[in-house]
């Protein structure tokens, strides 16, 4: 009777949002996310001044500018994370074609400032780079692409997948954008890898991966020019590359101290490219292999969870995603270290970058949501998953 | 049309005959189906995904290995690399025809410190800033003992500094080589040379790289070590261009010019002999350009070379020597000199009234203006553009210095008839003294082009006939003419037998719309000596004005031509020729009986 007159209490069939976030989220991975940002914005203290000096700006305005970027980027992974699978693969879909229309659109609208790539849309007070948010849409799509044709009766998805990435690849290599390239490429192969490709097939693809590399060297000379300046036995001084390897040694394993360092001052790209550099300089290699491991711990944690996955599409997204973020952050070090030629790539969440930030933000967001816990079929799975 | 196989085929058979929907048993066998490849397909991804793993931990540890092997390594100061040719003394001299030196390197030191290996930290700081006064004691103390373990203290000592610093004995305190470019004559022939700075820069050295000048223009021969520092040869003189610069200094002065510029040059060889552009500077101590102001007046700016003025009436013996080339007119045809010459609202004066009529060679004497444009209708627009083409006229030079280029004559957008009359008496058309020079030897050898260059050559041009040898000498007759009666009676030179031409052109103002009353640009052109010339001096006075007399004159006359003849003076014994005496009465002895 009560009920009939005053209604019912709501009842949740469901748990709670944030509990459930809270209980089914990967902390460990969340953290280190978060104290890579840290240290990005401690980094950026130090490696940002001279060119904020430069520009004729307060010294800290790449830090303010970085720690509003971050902020943003922050909210945008823990909203991302809340998401369902479906929710994210619905929303990437429609992000990865805006962005793919924006990437079309870059020849006609897009500026290149000055660097002799036309990569960005310029907004004025920031810009944006259309493949940043490309990325993580493509991966989701790819894996959905991929996870489709592994259905009875589904399409081919596979085939379709590898069209789509060619054709991409194709429009970055125009830019050119060797890197991002190279990451799409790589983040395909990886899904395509774990969806279960035939050995065989992935020697092929290695071979053709170098040979393209190979026609890239003798037609582009921006590309080539950097593979040149990676294999010549003897770094000059005074290029980047000599001036970062130098910080590195100056650093040892204690680093000159905060703010001692002199590498900043000679780098134009301390803040991006070459921020572990700068790390190097400054805090020595205890502060450089804690990043490392940071790196590290974020990828092992996530491919651990999504071993235990039985959904084929997060199974894929979720590897996609984290390797991207992983050869990212290898790749830049690689640079620094010289273990891999110049190529212009920011460390995830410890370098500045404006949209960049923001975009990998979403992608993290997506890998957290991937990852949650969730019940993983039949009992015989719960048994595995618990270690029996 | 693809054909799904009906699975399982038995149960569904079964399930028709009895009536019964046979899509719930396929669906359920493809759940089935589906169930077991998911796990198949997990336990093949949960092997792969182990592998990815594990590669990304190797990869990481690579670098983390990398980067610790690199931290453990010391520093080395950023140092030239072995795959880089060692850069000391590696840039060429520069030398005149004689084999003088123009341009050579020092070698200097740069001084760099090494903290960790100083002994006596303080003590270097201290002695250091006695040595070097304008250093911070403080600020290098506190980067002596900091963790600071390269530090530069100075790019360029000098010996001597050197030595001081190496008798403070601190083992943390090193010397790199370096090399400077030196100008041991100071301002001398200062916009051939241009000047040099440093390109690349390292503990081991720096590049030397030329920015203005032959040092540009020939940066990559001089740095090229395939050449092994064989010195590059100049066909400038640097007596010659010492007296030349020095005369045309004072002359500046005298006839209170803002600038000046002077060419001579061998008028069979083409060589350059000396060549200045006044005011100059020191190329030990290149200026920076200026920012305000007009470029052309700055010291930087080669007047010779780059800038293309009207030069006008030196212009005038081009018209006349094609006419007389072509047949027009011979030395004593008479042209109508009545003025003004009208052409629609253009109206040609001369600069005195000559009469109703002149001959060929008294036009050129005198500089008469219409007579001259009359020759040129004879003549035609498109024979006249031709031939000063073929004269070079028409373009930059092909001198050898990187400034050469910005040296394009100004020519009217449309060759009219009456452009085809101004530019017989040098106006209409803008040039450098460096091509009016070239034209000038080209009527001196007999009637061949030359081409100016700035290298010692090993023989004369040949270069294609222009006009004929007989006209040639014609022409040099009425430029001697112009001397012996002319506007340049000041030009003589007792044993050289001057021939020149003078030229007064009014300058154009800077905003269009006419030209100035009081502002003229003072030529002459002269060869000497006028029946076989050896030389060519090309004398340019920026608004020159000679105010000895009652009124203050501005002619060439008055004004280049005094100042030629002086550089001619000096410069003619210089340059080895006799001067041709008439013996005179020798003294004390006269000739009683054969």
């Amino acid at each position: 009777m009560t009920e009939m007159v005053y209604g019912t209490i709501p009842v949740h069939t469901s748990e709670p949002v944030l509990p459930k976030w809270w209980r089914t989220i990967d902390k460990w991975t969340l953290s280190f996310i978060l104290i890579l940002f840290g240290f990005g914005i401690l980094l950026g203290l130090a490696a940002s001044p001279p060119l904020a000096a430069k520009n004729g700006l307060p010294p800290f305005h790449y830090v303010q500018r970085q720690a509003i970027f971050g902020g943003m980027a922050m909210i945008a992974l823990f909203l991302t994370s809340m998401m369902t699978p479906v929710m994210v693969r619905r929303l990437a879909v429609f992000g990865f074609l805006l962005a793919l229309l924006g990437l079309v659109m870059l020849p006609f609208f897009g500026t290149d400032f000055g660097k002799g790539a036309t990569r960005w849309y310029s907004l004025g007070f920031a810009s944006i780079q259309p493949s940043e948010f490309l990325k993580p849409g493509f991966v989701v799509v790819a894996a959905w692409m991929m996870a489709a044709s592994q259905e009875i009766n589904g399409p081919p998805g596979r085939s379709w997948s590898l069209i789509l990435t060619v054709t991409i690849v194709m429009f970055l290599a125009l830019q050119p954008d060797f890197g991002q390239a190279s990451l799409i490429l790589f983040g395909w192969m990886v899904m395509y890898f774990v969806a279960g490709a035939p050995i065989v097939l992935l020697v092929v693809l290695a071979m053709m991966v170098v040979l393209g590399g190979g026609f890239a060297y003798n037609s582009s000379e921006h590309f080539a020019r950097r593979i040149d300046g990676f294999l010549s036995p003897d770094v000059a001084p005074t290029t980047q590359l000599g001036y970062a390897s130098n910080a590195i040694r100056e650093g040892g394993f204690f680093g000159v101290g905060v703010g001692g360092g002199e590498v900043k001052f000679s780098l134009p790209d301390a803040h991006t490219d070459f921020i572990i550099a700068v790390a190097a300089e400054e805090y020595g290699l205890v502060l450089v292999l804690v990043i490392i491991l940071l790196y590290v711990g974020v990828v092992v944690r996530s491919l651990w969870r999504l071993m235990k996955e039985r959904d084929m599409f997060i199974r894929l997204a979720g590897t996609g995603l984290v390797a991207m973020f992983g050869v990212q952050a290898m790749i830049n070090m690689g640079v620094a270290v010289r273990l891999l030629p110049a190529k212009g790539m920011t460390l995830p969440f410890v370098s500045y970058g404006g949209s960049s930030l923001i975009a990998m933000g979403i992608a993290v967001g997506m890998l957290l949501a991937f990852t949650r816990t969730r019940p993983q079929g039949e009992i015989s799975d719960i048994w595995r998953g618990s270690g029996k | 049309m693809i054909r799904t196989p009906l699975r399982p085929l038995a149960r569904i058979l079964a399930a028709r005959s009895k009536g019964e929907n046979p899509e719930t048993i396929e669906r359920e066998n493809i759940r089935l189906r589906h169930e077991k490849m998911r796990d198949k397909s997990r336990a093949r991804a949960e092997g792969r995904l182990l592998v990815l793993a594990a590669i990304f931990v190797v990869a990481f540890g690579a670098i983390g290995l990398r980067m610790g092997a690199m931290a453990n390594t010391d520093p080395s100061e950023p140092r030239g690399t072995a795959s880089s040719a060692p850069i000391l003394a590696q840039r060429a001299d520069i030398i005149d025809r004689e084999g003088r030196v123009l341009a050579t390197n020092l070698e200097v030191f740069s001084l760099y410190a090494q903290p960790p290996q100083m002994i006596d930290a303080e003590r270097a700081a201290r002695e250091l800033v006695r040595i070097f006064p304008d250093l911070d004691g403080e600020r290098l103390l506190e980067d002596f003992t900091g963790s600071r373990k390269f530090l530069w203290i100075r790019k360029k000592i000098s010996p001597e500094q050197k030595q001081a610093v190496h008798e403070i004995g601190d083992p943390g305190l090193l010397f790199g080589p370096r090399e400077m470019r030196l100008y041991p004559n100071g301002s001398l022939a200062a916009h051939i040379l241009g000047g040099a700075s440093f390109g690349r820069e390292a503990v081991s050295g720096a590049e030397v790289i030329g920015v203005a000048g032959v040092e540009r223009m020939f940066n990559d021969y001089l740095n090229d070590p395939a050449e092994q520092g064989k010195p590059l040869q100049l066909s400038i003189d640097l007596t010659i261009q010492s007296a030349l610069e020095r005369v045309l200094y004072g002359g500046m002065k005298l006839m209170n010019a803002k600038g000046a510029a002077a060419v001579l040059m061998d008028v069979k060889t083409g060589e350059v002999v000396a060549i200045a552009s006044l005011p100059d500077f020191d190329p030990n101590d290149r200026p920076r350009p200026a920012v305000k102001g007009d470029p052309t007046d700055s010291p930087l700016f080669n007047r010779a070379v780059q800038g293309v003025y009207e030069l006008g009436s030196v212009f005038k013996i081009f018209a006349v020597a094609q006419a007389l080339d072509l047949g027009l007119v011979t030395p004593f045809t008479k042209i109508n000199t009545r003025g003004p010459l009208k052409w629609g609202r253009f109206k040609i004066r001369d600069f005195r009234n000559y009469g109703s009529e002149l001959t060929t060679t008294k036009i050129i004497v005198k500089s008469s203006n219409i007579g001259t444009a009359r020759i040129a209708q004879m003549i035609g627009a498109e024979r006249q553009q031709e031939f000063l083409g073929a004269l070079g006229m028409l373009e930059a030079t092909s001198f050898e210095i990187t400034e050469a280029k910005g040296g394009k004559p100004l020519k009217p957008g449309n060759w009219s008839e009456l452009s085809t009359m101004t530019i017989s008496y040098g106006h209409g058309l803008s040039t450098s003294p460096l091509h009016l020079a070239a034209g000038y030897a080209m009527i001196a050898n007999g009637g061949t082009r030359i081409r100016p260059t700035i290298l010692k050559q090993d023989g004369p041009q040949f270069g294609e006939r222009l006009i004929s040898e007989q006209t040639a000498t014609a022409a040099r007759v009425m430029l001697r003419g112009v001397v012996t009666e002319g506007t340049a009676s000041l030009g003589g030179v007792p044993g050289y037998a001057v021939g020149g031409k003078t030229g007064t052109a009014d300058k154009p103002r800077e905003r269009g719309g006419g030209y100035y009353d009081d502002k003229v640009l003072a030529t002459f052109a002269s060869m000497f000596p006028a029946h076989d010339p050896k030389y060519v001096l090309v004398v340019t006075l920026d608004e020159p004005v000679e105010t000895s007399g009652a009124k203050p004159r501005r002619t060439a006359g008055w004004t280049a031509v005094p100042i030629a003849a002086e550089i001619i003076q000096r410069v003619a014994p210089l340059l080895g020729m006799r001067p041709e005496v008439e013996p005179g009465q020798l003294a004390g002895i006269t000739l009683t009986s054969n």
